[in-house]
């Protein structure tokens, strides 16, 4: 079914009784084209796009828990275009252009919501560093803006002008960036891939991987062998288990991202900000919940949730830079597996053995990347290559050198 | 999260800063900077106690539960 307006109204009439699942919840069949790993963002938007673009319906997503249950459901929904590295730029640049159609192609609302991120600066050389990276992004089309003092007060007045420790300099706005609904991301593309062919698979954990003289033959789960043609891992935090079941050694490791969110408030804060050097950014969501984060809390961490220690930190920068946040009551905190890469950037690529694809790495800015990594890595099951995009991705740019290290901070995934 | 600082006794993790796996060498020097175990439960990590005696410390913590199994100072 086709969502329109008139079905609303006809739904409307009917006391909404008459609406259909998303998707169909259909037992694995014995053998496909394609089985990707992983129900989240990625892993859906790949089958929609192998299913859409490639013409691939054969195709399963085999997903342990429900969909939405893991980072697609767990993120603030930032989505923005801001990045300076080469490889990471028009990469990024690139799904937001796919943002801003996607409730049309999918026929289904996901929110997206530019209502713009503002970077705050707080010293001259901030300012030249970032206006250097406002450049490179203008220098690829993307739009961007420096604000001085005055215009970030004019734009978001709520901040805290008079902060001796942190003064407000100036910032890098980028009115085209925003927010989105998480979960109406994953089920509009579960939707889209369901309507193409596509089996959604839920509770059937992956547990092996069938693999014979350096090919790829199915994998094994908990309802079942399942053979394949191609295997496509796409589960983020869970990225080095399950390659390790493969026998691949990744270049990831686990750390937690917390988020928070404070009760239903009038509308108050209309953009994304981010007081990176304070480690704080904060939205309010269309329900009126202040959603704010920082930091990961620093070390390895499969537990989702976090700990106090961060929460503090958080709170007390939130407090700097927003006094106005103490008066609101925070309802709830949660924290999701982040697959913190080596150098900060998601891979996208074949395996050494034979059929077997990896897509991961996706830190903790991976949301905004669904729409770009779904149609690339879609790409690359069906033809063999990924686009040009994302062609710096390569598993093996560690091994050469040609890492993307947007933060420059090593290979110490806790510190990106 | 608390580390028991063979040194300064139980403290806050709060007062230490991490490093991460304690493997360190993996066979080529790729391997030792990029590769990771990653692995779910136990696991060997190094961290410093900055705010005290500023030891390097060899912990086994359960990744999934933070419990912290054993310290011992590193490389003994
Ligand atoms: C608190 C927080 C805030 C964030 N904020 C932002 C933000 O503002 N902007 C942004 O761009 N990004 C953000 N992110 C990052 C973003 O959410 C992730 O990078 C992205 O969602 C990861 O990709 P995914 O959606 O495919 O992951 P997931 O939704 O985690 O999907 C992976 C799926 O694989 C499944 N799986 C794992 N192992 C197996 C197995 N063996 N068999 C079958 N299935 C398996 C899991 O159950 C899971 O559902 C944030 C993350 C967190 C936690
Ligand atoms: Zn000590």
């Amino acid at each position: 079914m086709n969502y329109s307006v008139l079905d609303i109204f006809k739904q409307g009439l009917s006391g909404n009784r008459g609406w259909q699942p998303l998707w169909r919840s259909p037992a694995p069949k014995p053998s496909y084209d394609v089985v990707i790993i992983g129900g989240g963002g990625h892993g859906l938007a790949t089958a929609y796009y192998l299913a859409k673009t490639h013409g691939v319906r054969n195709v399963a997503v085999l997903e342990k828990g429900y969909i939405g249950g893991g980072n697609v459901g767990r993120n603030t929904t930032i989505v923005r275009a801001d990045y300076g590295q080469k490889g990471n730029s028009a990469f990024y640049s690139h799904s937001l252009k796919l943002w801003q159609g996607l409730s049309q192609e999918l026929n289904f609302n996901v929110m997206f919501s530019p209502r713009g991120l503002l970077e705050l600066c707080h010293s001259d050389g901030q300012m030249e560093s970032f206006s250097r990276r406002a450049n490179m992004i203008l220098a690829r089309g993307d739009a961007v803006e420096m604000l001085d003092r005055a215009g970030v007060q004019a734009y978001a007045p709520f901040l805290n002008f008079d902060s001796e420790r942190f003064p407000i300099r100036g910032g890098l706005l980028q009115r085209t960036a925003g927010t989105a609904r998480h979960d109406a991301v994953a089920w509009g593309y579960a939707r889209g891939a369901d309507r193409l062919g596509v089996d959604i698979v839920q509770n059937c954990e992956v547990t092996g991987f069938d693999i014979t003289g350096g090919v790829v033959r199915g994998v094994e789960t908990s309802r079942g062998a399942i053979k394949a043609a191609k295997v496509a891992i796409c589960v983020a935090g869970r990225s080095s288990q399950v390659a390790a079941m493969a026998g691949i050694w990744l270049p990831i490791e686990s750390h937690v991202l917390q988020a928070f969110v404070t009760e239903g408030l009038k509308p108050f804060i209309n953009t994304v900000v981010n007081f990176g050097v304070g480690h704080f950014y904060i939205s309010q969501s269309d329900k009126g919940g202040l959603v704010f984060g920082g930091d990961l809390d620093g070390y390895n961490s499969y537990a989702q949730r976090g700990g106090l220690g961060r929460m503090e930190h958080v709170a007390e920068a939130g407090m700097s830079m927003i006094p106005a946040l103490g008066k609101a009551r925070m309802l709830r905190s949660w924290g999701g597996i982040m697959d913190m890469s080596m150098d900060g950037s998601p891979i996208i690529d074949k395996t050494h053995i034979a059929g077997l694809y990896f897509n991961g790495g996706w830190c903790y800015g991976g949301f905004k990347a669904i729409p770009a990594s779904g149609s690339a890595y879609a790409q690359l099951l069906a033809t063999g290559a990924t686009p040009d995009y994302a062609s710096a991705y390569r598993l093996s740019r560690f091994e050469t050198g040609h890492l993307i290290n947007e933060e420059g901070t090593g290979a110490r995934p806790g510190l990106h | 999260m608390r580390i028991t600082c063979p040194h300064c006794g139980e403290r806050d993790s709060r007062e230490f800063s991490y490093y991460g796996d304690a493997k360190t060498a993996r066979g080529s020097d790729f391997a030792s900077t990029y590769l990771r175990d990653n692995p779910v439960g136990d696991h060997a990590e190094l961290w410093q106690h900055v705010m005290g005696c500023r030891a390097w410390l060899e912990v086994v913590r359960n990744v999934s539960t933070h419990e912290v199994i054993s310290v011992k100072e590193a490389g003994q």
